[in-house]
């Protein structure tokens, strides 16, 4: 007997952990199956909707304006921009440690690369960060830490423009940590607020912290530290911290592994938790069963392969990074359920010689029709039950025009829905 | 002649640094130019084998008998930057026994140490081999870094108070009166170490004497004063895997071919080679038929190739150079051996030799002879010390210890930065404050990275030979931006940006012949990393004013709240 649900997710990322729960709102039984940690492990925990236009212009001020002048193939135009914002707003309501949603404008964030980049949701933590509020800052780094140069990010963000006087300095980080821990090391010394010993004094960590960045305030209003404040107790750690210092503290996101990504994954987790959704993760989908339609799915565990059946399916396996789009020499294919992705025959055509040039491999993913249903060669849906979401997605570059979380959450959203619909 | 006599060298490969280190020793005033960074040219991008001769013990026993010399000499003076991985030359079924006999005859002739393994031995010293191998002949082939063994030579002639330009391009010769006296150089960012956004300019740099050791550029400097300098350039493919599935140098036992060979070079396996002519040694075609041909053809000597992953591949071209009249059609026929071309004997023309053809193993000896023949210029009797003395990085450096403790890095990480870094360890490794790891895939740590800073300036690609950085897996995904954040600690904002924009360039070059596979998925990540989370294709800071008033203050902040309806356009007119 084969694990029934009325729709049966694949892949745990933001398109997946969206669909999921768009499709439980709409009251279906659902299941969702994830194969390993989700993109967001190294993604910012930003939730761009659209910073530039596909030629590059930008940064946008209004996202949604803009959708409608996307070319057709782009998913948004696929879902519709009333979508988008009904998406968000769901995303809104189930993580509500998340801003942005009380304006349509983008805000700008300042990145640990020094720039400033356009983004339509971004975690409380963030948010004291933002570049249109001109309060001076200062920016703390680690000594150990190469991820985040404190002085470099403040020169870069001074020559990008930013409208406040922004400073950085560089701290020992108090306590025995080794030169190369991780940062989830930093997070959980501040989440347990662990003693440590300053002038062979025993000092809860944030304290400590505090008392190392005290000296360094020359009268900012606000003050930046690499995304390193805690992994279950951000809010208390940077309340703390602001408390002391007597500033408003934000993080800056940064590279993997990535807090603000992780926190939101578990965020979406505990919704999807409460909306009742069975979730399995650490197994992989391996084989389709099925024609016009698809009757099963095979899940591999521990060598076995276990049957999971659904009247609808979503894919949401992610593109190149979360591998739900694979190459080789000969091509680009979708490996779970084999769908087409269409793509230059020669593998010299898939990139351009300029590092930022207009790469088509950016866009490659599987095409759908007006209902997100993948189509095979000849433009028929592959399956009149399989929708797709996400990353795994064509026709759009995310990281050029900056609205990789958006179309997941989006995609995610309406084929969740469609196939929660269609269950019925 | 009284007064010290100044030779001023130019090329800053090999060849050139070689030379400057031998005539430097010798108590001459050296100025070496290098138009780009040192090993800019073939030097910086060739197999790495540190030849034992073996390859060229039938067809060319003058080069072989070189080659095991100074195959000797390095694994002395060069101990930091040489791997000694044994080398096979391997027969399959369909591979000329005969040939295989001449080869095992002619190492012996050449006296080169070589031993017949039968193909079950082989496969156990190199598991991967393919299963049908026949047997093999063991030969002393080992593996060179050919960067650092040239910032070394330099780092020795400059001890040796020569002085050493990079980013300075010879444009001119300057004759006078029927004879070379110099050259004229434009440098790329003032004389001294190179720092970006600093202004150029011109130099006339006079010298009693030139020598011309540009490799394949080499006729074009012969150009300069009318002279013909027939290099016949000649370019190769190499292939970058992404880990060894090889820790001995593999070579096909048979006559001559394209994709015979596999190095096994510091974390990775690098397939090679073609040789086929080209016009222009800085314009020729890279194209996907030569991967995939490095990719099937070695993939009969070692099978697992065919599925693996790749990180990038490079071409370079040899500098070969044939004696007017001989008139070989096939590039692989072109010998291997150097040449000097006095200029005075062979054009009438005094004050430069020319130095061609010749390979990256026998660089000190090709700088002996062109030293020797200098000093004879000058009736200096001098006698030549690079055989003997260690190159900086390699003095009494016997043992490799466990830096682990003190240096306080992890264990794999303290091993190679001691590797890289041999006798120099100490110096470089020995700092005050914490010494986190800057690349993980290649294990460099921030001491490393400063200390090559100070070596070469404001330039991250000279920076990533010296020390590897950025050259893994990753192909400087996710260490770029931590690199140019240690430049700043040194340098401007302004000159880290295009510092750190051109590592990026350079990086993605070689990537582009890699992607499909894993090495397609890292590269989405790559770009993930640097165009999503740092945005730095958008960059404001290189780009027009953002008008930030336009854009979302946040909700608390009274009077911030931008308006919902602005203009779609963007704010990129900066009010
Ligand atoms: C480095 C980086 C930085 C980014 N920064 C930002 C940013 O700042 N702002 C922004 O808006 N967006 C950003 N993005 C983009 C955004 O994170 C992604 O677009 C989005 O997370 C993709 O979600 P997804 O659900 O489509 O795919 P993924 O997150 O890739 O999830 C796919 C899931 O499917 C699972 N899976 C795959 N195959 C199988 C199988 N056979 N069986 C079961 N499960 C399977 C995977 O294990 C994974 O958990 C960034 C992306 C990257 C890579
Ligand atoms: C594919 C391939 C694989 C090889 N593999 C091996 C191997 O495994 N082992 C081995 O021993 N040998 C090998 N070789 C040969 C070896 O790489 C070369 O013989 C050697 O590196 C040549 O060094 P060079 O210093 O003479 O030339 P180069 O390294 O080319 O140096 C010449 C320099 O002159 C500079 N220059 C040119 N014009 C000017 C100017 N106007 N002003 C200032 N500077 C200028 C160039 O920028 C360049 O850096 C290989 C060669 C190729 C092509």
């Amino acid at each position: 007997m084969a694990i029934e649900s009325d729709v049966l997710v694949v892949g745990g990322g933001l398109a997946g952990l969206t669909g999921a729960l768009s499709a439980a709102r709409e009251g279906a039984d659902v299941r969702l199956v994830s194969y390993k940690q989700s993109t967001l492990r190294q993604a910012s925990g930003l939730v761009d909707v659209l910073g530039y236009t596909p030629d590059g212009d930008g940064p946008l001020t209004d996202p949604f304006a803009a959708i409608q002048s996307l070319p057709d193939s782009h998913p948004y135009r696929t879902v519709g921009v009333e979508t988008v914002r009904d998406a968000l707003s769901l995303f809104d309501e189930a993580v509500p440690t998340y801003e942005g949603g009380h304006t349509d404008a983008n805000a700008l964030l300042p990145t640990h690369g020094g720039t400033v980049k356009p983004t339509a949701r971004y975690p409380a933590g963030a948010s004291a960060g933002l570049a249109s509020d001109d309060r001076d800052t200062l920016l703390v780094g680690v000594e150990e830490m190469v991820d985040f140069d404190a002085p470099h990010v403040a020169a870069h963000l001074g020559a990008a423009g930013v409208p406040f006087d922004v400073r950085g300095e560089t701290i020992r980080f108090p306590g025995d940590l080794r030169a190369d821990a991780k940062v989830t090391r930093y997070a959980k010394l501040l989440d347990t607020n662990g003693e440590v010993a300053v002038r062979g004094r025993k000092v809860p960590a944030r304290d400590a912290l505090a008392q190392r960045v005290n000296p360094l305030l020359e009268g900012e209003a606000r003050v930046g530290f690499p995304a390193i404040l805690g992994d279950d107790e951000p809010g208390a750690i940077r309340a703390a911290l602001g408390e002391k210092l007597g500033v408003d503290v934000f993080e800056v996101p940064m590279g993997p592994p990535s807090l603000p990504g992780l926190r939101l994954e578990d965020a979406l987790f505990d919704a999807l938790d409460a909306a009742g959704v069975s979730i399995e993760t650490g197994n992989p989908v391996v084989d389709v069963d099925g024609d016009d339609r698809v009757e099963r799915v095979f899940v591999e565990k521990n060598g076995a392969r276990i049957p999971n059946s659904a009247d609808q399916y979503v894919l949401a396996t992610g593109g190149f990074v979360g591998k739900g789009i694979e190459s080789d020499r000969e091509g680009v294919s979708e490996p779970v359920f084999d769908c087409h992705v269409p793509h230059a025959e020669d593998r010299y055509d898939w990139f351009e010689t300029e590092l930022f040039g207009d790469h088509a491999f950016a866009r490659y993913g599987v095409a759908t029709d007006d209902d997100l249903r993948p189509l095979d060669a000849s433009e028929r849906p592959e399956f009149d039950n399989l929708r797709a979401a996400g990353s795994v997605l064509g026709g759009y570059d995310f990281a050029a025009e900056k609205s990789g979380s958006g179309v997941s959450i989006a995609t995610g959203y309406a084929a969740g829905q469609r196939a929660a619909q269609e269950a019925r | 002649m009284g007064q010290t006599p100044h030779i001023a060298v130019i090329g800053g490969g090999s060849t050139g640094a070689g030379i400057a280190r031998d005539l430097a020793m010798r108590g001459l005033d050296v100025t070496l130019v290098e138009q780009g960074n040192l090993t800019h040219g073939t030097t910086g991008r060739m197999h790495g084998l540190l030849h034992s001769g073996g390859r060229y013990a039938v067809s060319d026993q003058a080069s072989a008998r070189e080659c095991i010399e100074e195959n000797r000499v390095l694994r002395d003076i060069a101990s930091h930057c040489v791997e000694m991985t044994g080398g096979l030359f391997v027969k399959r079924p369909e591979d000329s026994e005969e040939y295989f006999e001449e080869k095992l005859e002619g190492c012996r002739e050449c006296d080169i140490p070589a031993e017949v393994v039968t193909g079950e031995e082989a496969r156990q010293m190199e598991p991967h081999l393919a299963k049908d191998i026949d047997k093999a002949i063991s030969v002393p082939d080992g593996a060179i870094d050919p960067f650092r063994l040239v910032v070394a030579n330099a780092a020795s002639a400059q001890e040796h108070g020569a002085r050493i330009e990079t980013h300075s391009k010879v444009t001119d010769l300057l004759v006078e009166r029927g004879e070379i006296v110099g050259i004229e150089v434009e440098h790329g960012s003032g004389p001294g170490k190179r720092v970006h956004g600093t202004a150029g300019g011109t130099e006339e740099i006079r010298a009693d004497y030139v020598v011309n050791a540009t490799g394949a550029w080499a006729g074009r400097i012969g150009d300069m004063a009318d002279l013909d300098i027939e290099v016949r350039p000649s370019k190769g493919v190499m292939t970058i895997m992404n880990i060894r599935q090889v820790d001995t140098v593999i070579n096909r036992c048979r006559p001559k071919g394209d994709a015979d060979i596999v190095v096994p070079h510091e974390t990775t396996a690098i397939l090679g080679t073609t040789d086929e002519e080209v016009e222009d040694p800085e314009d020729y075609p890279e194209e996907q038929w030569e991967v995939d041909m490095m990719i099937d053809t070695l993939s009969e000597l070692i099978p697992m190739l065919q599925e693996a992953r790749t990180i990038r591949s490079f071409w370079g071209v040899r500098p070969l150079y044939e004696p007017p009249g001989v008139g070989s059609t096939d590039p692989t026929d072109i010998t291997r051996d150097f040449f000097l071309l006095d200029h005075e004997e062979r054009d009438d023309l005094p004050g430069m030799t020319s130095i061609v053809g010749g390979k990256f193993t026998t660089y000190r000896m090709m700088g002996e002879q062109i030293s020797d023949h200098v000093c004879g210029k000058f009736g200096i009797d001098a006698d030549c010390r690079t055989a003997d003395v260690p190159l900086p990085g390699s003095e009494d450096f016997s043992v490799l210890r466990d830096y682990m403790d003190e240096f306080g890095l992890r264990s794999p990480i303290g091993r190679r930065s001691v590797e890289r870094l041999g006798s120099r360890a100490d110096e470089v490794l020995k700092t005050d404050g914490p010494n986190p790891t800057v690349c993980e895939c290649e294990g460099v740590t921030r001491a490393e990275i400063h200390d090559a800073i100070e070596g070469s300036g404001s330039d991250l690609n000279a920076v990533r030979i010296r020390t590897r950085a950025s050259m893994g897996n990753c192909q400087g995904g996710f260490c770029s931006h931590r690199m140019a954040s240690e430049l700043h600690a040194e340098y401007d904002e302004a000159v880290v940006r295009e510092a750190w924009d051109e590592l990026l360039q350079e990086r993605w070059k070689g990537q582009r012949h890699a992607l499909w596979g894993e090495q397609l998925s890292q590269a989405a990540l790559n770009y993930a990393l640097h165009a999503t989370t740092q945005n730095r294709d958008r960059d404001p800071a290189d780009g027009d004013p953002v008008d930030f008033s336009a854009f979302d203050a946040g909700r608390s902040r009274a009077g911030g709240v931008a308006d919902a309806d602005v203009a779609a356009d963007g704010g990129t007119d900066g009010d």
